[in-house]
Parts: C-alpha cells; sequence; structure tokens
C-alpha cells in the first residue's frame, strides 16, 4: 500500500514539474550568411620538398576555391584569412576554439596535403566553433592534376553537413559557345566546371549545335543539331566522344531531355506543322508516342520518380504549362496567368518547377509548385529562357541575350545563376557568349 | 347538413382569420449580438504594470488640469456658443458640465470614491478613466491577495500565471535567440523539424546544462536533416549565452525548454 502512494505521489509531482517547465517556441531565425573561417591547408613535414608539383602553394589553392564556391551560394561568409588567429597546422591538430570564437567564426575547415607514390592525398577537418568539437574528417588520394576536384568534393561535404542538402560544386556545365558577328555566329558544345574552370569544346562549330542536356545518371549528352539543314536529336558520350543520331524519325526532332533514371530521351518530333512528344529507349531503341493532338506540344521533362511530364503546348490557343503521366493520360494545365509559359522543368528535389514566362515583351525566369500554384517570378529581363537546375535544386542556371542596335552590335549572350529564394543572382563567367546551360549531377557519388 | 357545413366553414374561416392577426405580433425580432471579443488575460510585470491608483489618479487629474488651462488660453468660451447645434457633446464636455452642476449646489467637493451615485447617475458618468480607476481598484486587490498568497506555502503558489514568463519576457528571450540562430536552409520543409532543447539555467542567464529532448532521432538513418537542424539550435544557444532571462524568478526559468521550429522560414 506505501508502495503504491510513494509511485502516486512519485508520479503526481513529475507531473507537476513537466507541466511547470517553462517552453518557449522559437519559430525564426536569421538569413545572414554563417561565418566561416577556411584556413589553407598546410603541406606536411615529409612532402614539403615534393618537386612532382607546386605542392607549397596548393594548399592556399584549394582553400581558396573551398572560399569561393561556398561563398557563391550565398549561405556562408568566408572570413578574411587576415584575422586567423591560428596557424594551419595546429588548428588541424586541435582547434583553440575560444580564439576562433573571437573572429565571431561559428565554422572552421583546416587540411592537410601529403604526397606519397606519386599521389596527392588530402586530409580535411570540420569544426563546430561554438559546441567544440569536430563535425567531419575525410581523406581523398588522387593523381595532383585533379586537385582543383578534391577541392570542390571538400566544398560539397561541407555544405552538406551545414545546410542539410547535397552540394553542386564538383559538377559541370555544358553550353553552347557562341563567337563570331550575330548572323553569322559559330555555335559550338563547351564543357566546364560549374566555377567556369576547364573548359573544353566538344564540336568544332561546322554545324549548328542547340539545347544540350546532361544525362542525370553519367556523363552522357543529348543536344539537337541540323544536319543538312535538318535539326536531329544527337547523343554523345563525354568520355569517348563518340555520338550518334537518336531514332530515325522521317522529320525534325528537338527539345530533347533525358529521363531521370537516364534510359530514356524525351524529346518533340514536329511534321506538316503539328509537333507530339515522343520518348526512345536508349538501349532498346523502341519509340513510343506520348501526346497526340493537333497542337504544337514541346518542352517535355520529366518528373524526377519519372511518373509525370511537364511539357509545354498551345493547345488551349495560347502557350501554357501542362502536366500529364508519363503514358500521355491525365493531362493537365497548370499555368493559368497572364503571359506565355514555356520550357518547364521539374526540379531534382520534386517540388518545383522553373519555367520561362514571356509577358509584355518581358522575358522572367520562374518557380512554381507542380500543381501550378505558388508561381514565383525570381527575375525579369530583355530576353532570358532556358533554365536548368543544379543537381540540389537549390540554383538555377539560364542565359540572357542582350539588345542589338541596327548594325547587329552590342549583342552578347551570357549565363546566369540564381536561388530559388530569388536572391544571389550571379554572372557565370566563360571566355565566349554562351547560351542554352545543363547543369550535370554529382561527378562523385 | 349544408349548415353544419357552412358552420364548419366560419368557424375555420374565423380561427384562420385571427391566426392571421395574431401570428405576426408574436414574431420577436432577431436579437442583434454584438460581435464576440476575445480577451486574452495577460500577466502584467512590473516593466509593463500601470501605476496603482492613487498614483493614477494624480496623473489623470493632472492631465485634466492642462487640458483645462490648454482650453482656457486657447478657445475663449464665446467660441462653444458657435458650435453646430447637431454637434454630438463628447464625454469630457459631459463632464465639464456635470462638474459645474456639482460646485453650484455643494461647494465642498465629494470624493469620488466616497461618492454613492445613483443608477442613472452611472450611466451618465461613463468615462473612461472610471475603468482606469476599476483596474486599478482591481489591480490593489489582486495585490493584496498576492501578499496573502505569499504567506502560504510555495506548493501554492505554482500556478500556470506565476510559472510562464511575462510576454515581454518572453519577447526578449525570444528576440535574442532570433539573431542568433542561422536557420540551415537546405532543410526538407515538409517533415517534422520540431526541435525541443531543455536548458538548465544559471542565474546570470548562462547555460549549465542543455539536453537535446528526442535525442534519439539524431542518429536514426533517414533523418540526418534532425542532427543538422539540432545542431544549429544548440550553435544559436551558445552564441546567445547569457540568455536574455527576467533579472528575478530564477526558481521560476531555472528550467527552461526551448522548441526550434523552422518550418514556417522553409517554407518562405
Amino acid at each position: 500500500m506505501k508502495k503504491t502512494i510513494v509511485i502516486f505521489l512519485y508520479f503526481a509531482l513529475s507531473f507537476t514539474s513537466a507541466q511547470s517547465l517553462i517552453k518557449v517556441d522559437i519559430t525564426r531565425g536569421n538569413l545572414d550568411p554563417l561565418p566561416i573561417a577556411i584556413s589553407p591547408l598546410y603541406v606536411d613535414s615529409s612532402s614539403e620538398k615534393s618537386d612532382l608539383f607546386d605542392i607549397n602553394k596548393l594548399g592556399i589553392k584549394i582553400s581558396k576555391i573551398i572560399e569561393q564556391n561556398v561563398k557563391s551560394t550565398g549561405l556562408f561568409n568566408p572570413l578574411s584569412k587576415d584575422a586567423f588567429v591560428q596557424k594551419p597546422d595546429i588548428a588541424h591538430l586541435k582547434p583553440r576554439f575560444e580564439d576562433w570564437r573571437l573572429i565571431k567564426a561559428q565554422a572552421l575547415v583546416t587540411g592537410k596535403l601529403l604526397v606519397k607514390d606519386n599521389k596527392l592525398k588530402v586530409e580535411f577537418r570540420l569544426w563546430d566553433l561554438t559546441a567544440a568539437k569536430e563535425m567531419l574528417a575525410l581523406s581523398f588520394t588522387t593523381t595532383p592534376a585533379n586537385w582543383r576536384r578534391v577541392a570542390h568534393i571538400i566544398s560539397d561535404k561541407v555544405y552538406e553537413r551545414l545546410t542539410g542538402e547535397g552540394g553542386y560544386f564538383d559538377t559541370r556545365i555544358i553550353y553552347v559557345s557562341e563567337t563570331g558577328p550575330r548572323d553569322q555566329r559559330i555555335k559550338k558544345l563547351a564543357l566546364m566546371d560549374q566555377d567556369g574552370h576547364n573548359i573544353k569544346y566538344l564540336t568544332l562549330g561546322n554545324e549548328l549545335v542547340l539545347t544540350p542536356r546532361f544525362n542525370p545518371t553519367n556523363q552522357l549528352v543529348t543536344y539537337m543539331s541540323y544536319f543538312k539543314n535538318m535539326p536531329r536529336v544527337y547523343l554523345l558520350d563525354i568520355e569517348t566522344g563518340i555520338q550518334e543520331i537518336v531514332g530515325n524519325f522521317p522529320g525534325m526532332t528537338f527539345a530533347p531531355r533525358f529521363s531521370p533514371d537516364g534510359k530514356k530521351i524525351i524529346m518533340s518530333f514536329a511534321k506538316d506543322g503539328n509537333s507530339d512528344i515522343y520518348s526512345m529507349d536508349i538501349e532498346a531503341r523502341v519509340v513510343e508516342q506520348i501526346t497526340k493532338h493537333p497542337s504544337i506540344d514541346t518542352s517535355p521533362s520529366y518528373s524526377p520518380d519519372g511518373k509525370y511530364i511537364a511539357f509545354n503546348s498551345d493547345r488551349s490557343g495560347l502557350q501554357q504549362i501542362y502536366v500529364m503521366r508519363s503514358d500521355g493520360t491525365g493531362v493537365k494545365r497548370i499555368t493559368h496567368g497572364k503571359g506565355l509559359y514555356g520550357t518547364p522543368v521539374w526540379s531534382p528535389r520534386g517540388d518545383l518547377i522553373a519555367f520561362t514566362k514571356v509577358r509584355k515583351g518581358r522575358f522572367y525566369i520562374g518557380v512554381m509548385r507542380a500543381d501550378g500554384k505558388g508561381e514565383r517570378l525570381l527575375t525579369e529581363n530583355f530576353y532570358q529562357e532556358a533554365p536548368s537546375w543544379s543537381p540540389n535544386g537549390r540554383v538555377l542556371i539560364f542565359y540572357r541575350e542582350t539588345k542589338a542596335d541596327k548594325t547587329g552590335k552590342g549583342f552578347s549572350a551570357t549565363l546566369w545563376s540564381i536561388d530559388i529564394t530569388g536572391y544571389n543572382e550571379r554572372r557565370v563567367e566563360t571566355e565566349t557568349d554562351a547560351s542554352d546551360p545543363s547543369w550535370s549531377s554529382l561527378l562523385s557519388k | 347538413m349544408s349548415r353544419n357545413l357552412l358552420f364548419s366553414f366560419l368557424f375555420h374561416a374565423s380561427l384562420i382569420y385571427i391566426t392571421a392577426l395574431t401570428l405576426p405580433f408574436m414574431l420577436r425580432e432577431p436579437v442583434d449580438l454584438p460581435p464576440i471579443v476575445s480577451v486574452e488575460f495577460i500577466e502584467i510585470k512590473d516593466k509593463t504594470s500601470i501605476p496603482f491608483a492613487p498614483k493614477a489618479r494624480e496623473i489623470i487629474e493632472k492631465v485634466k488640469e492642462e487640458k483645462k488651462r490648454v482650453v482656457s488660453e486657447q478657445a475663449p468660451p464665446t467660441a462653444k456658443a458657435k458650435e453646430k447645434p447637431d454637434r454630438i457633446p463628447m464625454p469630457e464636455d459631459k463632464k465639464e458640465k456635470k462638474e459645474l452642476k456639482k460646485k453650484k449646489q455643494n461647494p465642498e467637493e465629494i470624493k469620488p470614491q466616497i461618492r454613492q451615485a445613483s443608477e442613472f447617475e452611472k450611466k451618465e458618468l461613463f468615462d473612461t478613466n472610471e475603468i482606469a480607476a476599476l483596474i486599478d481598484k482591481a489591480k490593489e486587490e489582486q495585490a493584496k491577495t498576492q501578499k496573502k498568497n505569499d504567506k502560504l506555502t510555495q506548493s501554492n503558489v505554482k500556478n500556470s500565471f506565476a510559472q510562464a514568463l511575462s510576454l515581454s519576457e518572453e519577447d526578449a528571450l525570444r528576440a535574442q535567440i532570433f539573431g542568433c540562430w542561422s536557420v540551415p536552409l537546405g532543410l526538407p520543409y515538409d517533415k517534422d523539424l520540431l526541435v525541443r532543447i531543455k536548458l538548465k539555467l544559471k542565474p546570470d542567464g548562462t547555460i549549465l546544462k542543455s539536453e537535446i529532448l528526442d535525442h534519439a532521432r539524431m542518429n536514426t538513418p533517414g533523418q540526418s536533416f534532425y542532427k543538422i537542424l539540432a545542431e544549429s539550435a544548440l550553435r544559436a544557444i551558445r552564441i546567445c549565452q547569457p540568455l536574455k532571462v527576467p533579472p528575478t524568478g530564477y526558481e521560476r526559468w531555472k528550467d527552461l525548454q526551448l522548441n526550434f521550429d523552422p518550418t514556417e522560414m522553409l517554407k518562405g
């Protein structure tokens, strides 16, 4: 009996104490970039005299790339190295957290370089300075020429650990490089790292190339090219350089894009003034007609689960965006706003669709939910189009053209990126004029 | 037979006639209910408290006198006569007239607390200052009961009002943490993102101990975002410390629970 009373009293007391606990809800925070210190990577004493390459400068170079990458997101504020309070080698062992906190840093990246058997070993650590603990520690071994990629991979890991979503730094962008006067443009396929380095030209510029698109699973690219004045969809393997025509269509094919599993290409096929959407299995070469409508259906894009397709069509009179099941059934119009809507691209996250909108002679890049609601226009300009998603679904890359005067001067085409919040609009530097960008998936998964 | 039929007809006709005449009188007009006004009871603390009745009365009297002076200086009494006849007298004007009457009848001024007013007069004397005085009186009474309660045992003091932080205290704490919390923007906004952290505080607001209540979720596969969110919340608390807690009543807030939920922010 006594026991029961004691238990009862215990529960009664614990209940009252639980009730009396003061609770405060925190539903807002600040959106200021997170202050982060990126210490130069130090060279291990055993490798200092290595004559393989200029290893002593490499540590600073890698830390600078990480710094540029995280800064470009708009979510981080890399602190000036002049304010750093500890030598890189000592900080890498164990930072003096209280000293780093003095310069208002919340996170710290440290690292070490080592050369062993002609291979470069890069080690890094990410520290939580407020909690005074290590958050992440990884090392990579690679050929020395690959040091830029290592810097990008470290940036991805840091970004992922601090923001909760995948990074997009170890990626490449394929685009159409443009040179020459406006009426005699030479267009080549070009490939570069997402930060604009390591540019490679994949075609010679003899034929016009348009709308290159990356395969989301590997290094295949599909694009449209004019061969004997007939636009056709091609497939190109970046690694081997082999290219081939996709399908044997009697008319012109355009606006190709891969399915999320990379096994199919979906595109438009035009014949007698009517264009419909077709898909083709890359391996089996089986072609399937998806839409059958007397209107112009084009720019198809799969949802990341492959169950739906977004496309634009003028079946209602004006060009609008529609969504249907991947077999072509259940077509539903999702845009009802004023103006023309085109080039829908489904986000890799699946929640948003990016599009181009034309209204009153101005071009907008925007995003909306997959049901067409919650439309947000991110940027407005004289001419801009072809948005492409970063693999984490946070950033869009697109191109912008400027108005030419009567003589054709003043025309330019440039690449730009913008965050889905509409902030952090940035020019993506390229050697030449550039258009039609497409973002690859992460190279290292 | 036909006679009976006639009687029946007349009888029913008269019944219908009477009903038609009397029923509309029974109709009542729908009651015009005033809209419901919700009232939230909050505890007014020292910082936000209204001064006690005697003090308030002094202030009110001062303000009144000042107003009178201003009126006499700027507007001569003749100006009142020129006013439009349809002008609705303001409560302030009524009060002035009443005071004049009072002076005629009784030269000695009766203190408003003692004076007995009839129901009619009460209606006439409706004044916002009166309400303020009533609130003050209630406050006085509350203070008295509080003193009595203080004499009782501590367990009796524990009630929901005594335990909660006042709105201003809670707002100060919240605003402080808002500034320190860098929300990880990549989190999936359609998931359950609530992180509950229980704190044990020192009297100066520094943290003695912090504990994540759903700690097991930190290492659950597929919930990696939760770990990132919890870490960011812990960072915010550490950066913010010492927390802006009330200078008194340590027993009340030495254990504190903070619920971090960025869903609204992430949805934008």
